[in-house]
């Protein structure tokens, strides 16, 4: 039965189709190329940017980009993103040489991926030849971001080091106190357990947010080495004394529940774990030192009030220094290569003359953090936060190491292998053994 | 009249078969997403094929397959033989059951994310301990899972049966009920044999659509807790998106169209061969 009512409607719909897929095309590439060369006006010149939303760096970013609009030296468009999905876009964007002239990013092993492939500008040369900008940075931040000798990236944001977090009215509440070694910690789960209240919050569901347990187990228990064997490749370094020791340890804790019911799936995204700290619904809490600055802007009066920080506890009988800390030195800004010549002196001059004013460096200090430059060490002492910063800020000068998070220090094969067992780890899927073998398989 | 084909022709070349003969290449292939791509022969195949994960993810993915057609084909049956009825509240009713339709798989996998949340959930708002289990976690994860998929699509395919009934002569029934069949004799009788092609139709989408499941497990538990429900689809994507495996997730990819093709197939031929045959004989 073929009336030519159907085939013209089959027709319409094919049609309707071509629309779509035109349309669809036309919002692949996007990259506006004025071509103009040397030192023209940039004042027209649209450098893209993608950053991580949240507070409180989302509105920081925003801020410092339109400041920097205003000067007349070119515009940057900036598009925010949630952390995890950045991570999954940036990549897919890098390889199919759309990225945003501006990438962000942690430094190390992915870094070291856009390198290697060319698709970031190496900016050796032009960093060295402004000595004084260069100096206004933490020396230390600049590690990360520099592969093979080469610097691709530049330091931004706050240095985060991986802190314990507590709600001092749960402890008043069972009349204990901040623990300093492990051992401490495995009592004060037993009480807070007795007493109903969950001891550790965890956003298990996230992987990372577990990662950053076996970072700081890792090098109580054996020192730095644990992971610098495992980081230089070395033959069944997963299997580590140190390592299998804490790998036990961490299940134990599980076993004991130390982490919240359903800690494997909270997730870290919507801040759900600092959510059980300030809640009340959890008495202690490992993270960031971003989660700081995330806890003042969605509660106050408890970063006011009943919220104390220390270092990781140390393990008795471990060889790690107790003053050592995890986490990320810094975050980065990297130039796409395969943005335009002007696109990349936009970004260049956003770096040098819009990141990190006066402004950016307040704002980040009122916020709750440490920004990597050398002017926030006396800034800090004068802040609202001064007790948190202070110690931050002690804490970085004073750590015999800055273990870089291994995600971000691993290549992404590496990293997601070693985040999937974490899960199952944490989740008693697999052993301590187990564990060890699957990682060791991909050293 | 043939050329009105064309251009929906050229879209399908375009975006079905030559993605699909690029996947083939790549699965021969190394490559990280961002660098060269460098042929390696069959290492790919031979890495995934030895990878227990990837047994895992098809066992997975079977028992979605099997266990979703078994939920949702007798509900939606039900369903739609219920609302194929021109009573006015079955119409009321109808519309609250299609309105998982309107939603987004994204938006329906952040609801029951927040609401099946341990702590901030449904159960801890409304005070029910009975419904503060931890619905996501190892245990559980892969029955809810199952569930929340159900929930999404039994209105479609009660949309299904309900046009399938509601095409079947009234005569039929007219002349059962004379021959003193009750209700559930003319559903098994009349009813059934008569919707034989929607339930191939309603069967064939469920069972090649619960290969491709994504969006909602993704959003919902990313595959975890560990390797709870990390499905095919789900395994492809963490190998070539995030450990940047391409030509082993590119793998993965041409046992899923394989897969998906050879179910299509079976499950029409199940339907019988004769095409043509009336199911109307004598009407």
């Amino acid at each position: 039965m073929t009336s030519p009512f159907n085939l013209s409607r089959r027709g319409l719909l094919a049609a309707g189709a071509g629309v779509a897929a035109a349309s669809l095309a036309g919002c692949g590439t996007s990259s506006t190329t004025s071509s103009s060369s040397g030192s023209a006006d940039l004042s027209k010149v649209k450098a893209t940017m993608w950053g991580l939303s949240g507070k409180p760096n989302e509105q920081i970013l925003t801020n410092s980009v339109a400041a920097f609009n205003k000067l007349g030296k070119g515009n940057v468009e900036v598009t925010f993103f949630q952390n995890d999905a950045y991570k999954q876009k940036i990549r897919t964007a890098v390889g199919a040489g759309e990225a945003p002239a501006l990438i962000y990013g942690w430094g190390g092993g992915i870094l070291k991926g856009y390198a290697d492939a060319g698709q970031v500008l190496d900016l050796t040369s032009w960093v060295n030849g402004q000595s004084a900008w260069k100096s206004k940075f933490v020396d230390a931040t600049w590690g990360a971001g520099t592969i093979n000798d080469k610097i691709f990236a530049v330091p931004t944001n706050n240095t985060q080091p991986i802190v314990m977090y507590y709600n001092t009215k749960l402890f008043d509440q069972v009349g204990a106190s901040i623990p300093t070694t492990w051992d401490d910690v495995l009592k004060l789960v037993d009480t807070f357990n007795s007493k109903g209240i969950a001891p550790f919050s965890l956003g298990g569901g996230s992987k990372w947010t577990s990662m950053m347990w076996m970072e700081y187990l890792f090098d109580r228990i054996g020192g730095p080495t644990v992971f610098s064997n495992i980081f230089a490749g070395k033959k069944d370094s997963w299997g580590d004394e140190s390592a299998m020791k804490a790998y036990k340890m961490v299940q134990d804790l599980v076993a004991a529940n130390g982490f919240i019911k359903g800690f494997n799936t909270v997730t870290a995204d919507s801040n759900a774990d600092l959510a059980l700290l300030y809640t009340g619904k959890a008495a202690m809490m490992l993270h960031g030192g971003w989660a700081y600055g995330a806890m003042k802007s969605a509660q106050p009066d408890f970063v006011k009030n009943s919220l104390k920080f220390s270092l990781f506890p140390s393990i008795s009988g471990g060889k790690g220094d107790p003053k050592a800390v995890v986490g990320n030195p810094a975050n980065y800004w990297s130039i796409s290569a395969k943005a335009s010549a002007d696109e990349q002196a936009v970004a260049k001059a956003w770096l040098t003359e819009g990141m990190f004013s006066e402004a950016d460096v307040d704002a980040f200090i009122a916020s709750g953090g440490v920004p990597v430059v050398k002017v926030a060490k006396d800034k800090v002492t004068t802040s609202a936060d001064k007790d948190f910063l202070s110690f931050i800020y002690s804490s970085i000068t004073a750590a015999p190491t800055f273990q870089q998070s291994w995600d971000q220090a691993l290549s992404a094969t590496q990293a997601e292998a070693l985040l999937n067992n974490i899960s199952q780890l944490f989740s008693k899927q697999i052993g301590p053994d187990q564990f060890a073998s699957n990682l060791n398989a991909t050293i | 009249m043939s050329l009105l084909a064309l251009p929906s022709l050229f879209i399908f070349v375009t975006f079905a078969v030559v993605p699909l003969f690029g996947v083939v290449v790549l699965s021969f292939t190394k490559w990280d997403g961002i660098g060269d791509i460098l042929p390696n022969g069959v290492d790919s195949w031979r890495v995934v094929l030895a990878d227990p994960m990837t047994w895992h993810a098809l066992g997975l993915t079977l028992t979605i397959m099997v266990a979703s057609w078994l939920v949702q084909t007798p509900l939606c049956l039900l369903l739609g033989t219920f609302i194929a009825g021109h009573q006015r509240y079955r119409s009321v009713l109808a519309v609250l059951f299609f309105l998982p339709l309107l939603l987004s798989s994204a938006a329906i996998a952040i609801a029951f994310k927040s609401l099946l949340d341990p702590n901030f959930g449904l159960g801890a708002g409304l005070h029910l301990p009975i419904l503060n289990q931890d619905w996501l976690g190892v245990d559980l994860a892969f029955p809810v899972v199952i569930g929340v998929i159900a929930w999404q699509f039994i209105p479609f395919h009660t949309l299904l049966y309900q046009g399938g009934v509601r095409q079947i002569p009234v005569q039929l029934y007219e002349a059962a009920e004379i021959d003193g069949a009750g209700r559930i004799q003319q559903f098994f009788t009349i009813t059934l044999p008569q919707l034989k092609y929607t339930v191939i139709t309603s069967s064939t989408l469920m069972l090649v659509g619960s290969l491709t499941y994504f969006d909602l497990v993704f959003v919902m538990t990313e595959g975890g807790p560990g390797n709870a429900t990390r499905i095919l689809p789900l395994d492809m994507y963490i190998r070539g998106f995030k450990a940047n495996q391409m030509g082993a997730a590119s793998v993965l990819a041409v046992f899923l169209v394989v897969l998906g093709l050879a179910m299509a197939l079976g499950v029409q031929r199940l339907g019988g061969k004769d095409k043509a045959a009336s199911q109307l004989e004598g009407m």
